[in-house]
């Protein structure tokens, strides 16, 4: 059996919509690596997640062509809740990852694994792993209503990891956080993805983010993959700004100093970083 | 009904703050029961002839408020029923179909005797209604409520409806007061006069109905991301307690309530 989630020349339309969102798509994500994804905005980023996840079209209806298959076994023959714990799915606004029906963090982490019927033991356990692997254990008696954004984007995503997923699909986890928070929830991806080994796919506008933990990023298009390649490459390449998407810090200082005639270092970027 | 063994955090390893037990007067009585009271409260308002239902349940309902020290809060739902039943009383004081015995001619109008006394028991049903219920939401935490519920076998679905119904109303709240500061930091004029208040209504009502519409269906996925839709049954992490008098007093008032329809529907309670 194939172990990593491969798609093969994806097409997707959603119900009702006359344009295409993706258009022949070809991705490959393995256990313990991160993919970064970046494009402008409606370049099919979002839509992408929901292919990857298996919600759409099984969710959300719509129209599928090509192969997405995780571990081998292709998404549209899984059931919602099977898929949930092969593949878990995180979108940008923390408040609608909570369920609203619980009372302290540790029980919204647990909401998944209850579903599951779990044993209390084990749910018990799943929970103090996952707050574990994002490091909010400090959060657990708290009511989640009334926590920061990026301490709500950390349990949301600590509740998708309690159902043990071998792969996350990231929507765009720190648009609504301010730096603090985006550290935060960054620091957590790359703690996740050395300490856990899962697969991360990581759709970020923040290219700082993908710069300090992605492996390999993927650039759309207009729906359709413009170009990828190992996270370094990629975000260094001038065509993103053609294409909307701004490039890291490091990489825009470094054409700024070089453009005025300076010259760049590797002890000049160290010192930087 | 579905059973339950009783978790205790020392065999599960579950925190003190899961396993929590509401303290006090009425707070700490089963969920259920307090449903099943507030049900016989207010099928009582309603089938007791006269004044003596909702008089009746109206005394029980306040004296066990008190008791709970949610008197306070019982007040702020018995200030929002305020212009229902203003207008009940209006209507019922002036319009009662077939009343006849006028308190004063005031030109065209005639307020009638019978028909104050009909809006004030009208009110006073519709108080006592709102009352038991707003003492259950008052001495019940939701997630009490939820965790008593599944524990009686009630689907989750039903149960994250009812949770999430429940929740939705502060959240709505919230989001309408954002709302409103948007608006009018784009100069709209949500004071004052009454016809400038209801201009701004609508600007308010558009983004907070199309928002909650929004908002369902990713909080649909993020659902089926959490496995909501496994079969089986769903573990409960903490079961609220439901002591020998609670389950009395619950049988009870089911029993109440059960006898009070029958003797109605068969005519014996006029």
């Amino acid at each position: 059996m194939s172990v990593g989630i491969r798609l093969d020349g994806v097409s997707y339309r959603y119900a009702g919509a006359a344009a295409t969102s993706l258009r022949n798509v070809g991705l490959e994500l393995e256990p313990g690596r991160v993919v970064g994804v970046v494009g402008a905005n409606e370049s099919g980023k979002s839509t992408l997640c929901l292919v990857v996840a298996g919600l759409a079209p099984a969710v959300i209806g719509g129209r599928l062509e090509g192969s997405v298959r995780i571990d081998g076994i292709e998404t549209a023959a899984m059931r919602p809740h099977d898929l949930a714990q092969r593949c878990g799915l995180l979108s940008q606004n923390a408040a609608t990852q909570l369920s609203g029906t619980t009372a302290t963090v540790f029980e919204e982490v647990g909401f998944g694994p209850c579903n599951l019927g779990l044993p209390v033991a084990d749910v018990v356990q799943r929970v103090w792993a996952a707050l574990g692997a994002v490091g909010i254990e400090s959060l657990a008696p708290r009511d989640p209503a009334r926590l920061s954004g990026g301490q709500g984007q950390l349990v949301a995503i600590a509740s998708i990891l309690a159902l043990r997923p071998r792969y996350l699909v990231l929507d765009e986890p720190t648009s609504e956080l301010d730096p603090a928070g985006t550290k935060l929830v960054a620091e957590a991806l790359a703690r996740i993805a050395r300490d856990t080994g899962a697969g991360i796919l990581l759709v970020e506008h923040k290219t700082d983010v993908l710069a300090q933990i992605a492996d390999e990023v993927v650039v759309l298009e207009r729906g359709a993959v413009a170009f990828s390649g190992p996270a370094a490459a990629v975000l260094a390449d001038p065509r993103l700004v053609e294409l909307g998407v701004e490039s890291p810090a490091a990489v825009r200082l470094e054409r700024a100093v070089r453009t005025s005639g300076l010259e760049w270092s590797a002890a000049l970027a160290k010192a930087l970083s | 009904m579905a059973s339950a063994s009783p978790i205790t955090a020392a065999d599960a390893g579950l925190p003190d703050y899961v396993t929590r037990q509401p303290s006090g007067f009425y707070r700490s009585a089963n969920p259920g029961t307090k449903l099943a009271v507030a049900a016989l409260e207010v099928v009582a308002a309603f089938v007791l002839p006269g004044w003596v239902g909702p008089l009746l349940v109206l005394a029980v309902v306040l004296a066990t408020a008190a008791m709970a020290r949610r008197m306070r809060g019982l007040a702020a739902i018995a200030l929002a029923t305020s212009p229902i039943v203003g207008s009940i009383l209006v209507i019922n004081l002036f319009l009662l179909p077939g009343a006849s015995d006028p308190i004063a001619r005031l030109g065209p109008l005639a307020p009638t005797w019978s028909g104050l006394s009909f809006g004030l028991q009208t009110v006073a049903r519709l108080l006592a209604f709102s009352l038991a219920i707003g003492l259950v939401y008052l001495t019940t935490a939701v997630d009490d409520l939820l965790a008593d519920l599944a524990r009686r076998g009630l689907g989750r679905r039903v149960i994250f409806v009812v949770g999430a119904a429940v929740q939705m109303v502060p959240a709505t709240i919230e989001r309408a007061g954002e709302i409103v500061d948007a608006q009018r930091s784009r100069g709209m004029d949500t004071e004052g006069r009454i016809w400038r208040r209801a201009r701004g209504v609508l600007p308010l009502a558009a983004p907070v109905v199309f928002g909650a519409l929004t908002e369902v269906e990713e909080r649909t996925m993020a659902l089926e991301a959490r496995a909501f839709t496994a079969p089986g049954r769903q573990t409960l992490l903490r079961v609220p307690a439901d002591r020998p008098k609670h389950r009395v007093v619950r049988w009870a008032a089911i029993i109440a309530l059960i006898a009070m329809v029958v003797l109605r529907a068969t005519g014996r309670l006029v």
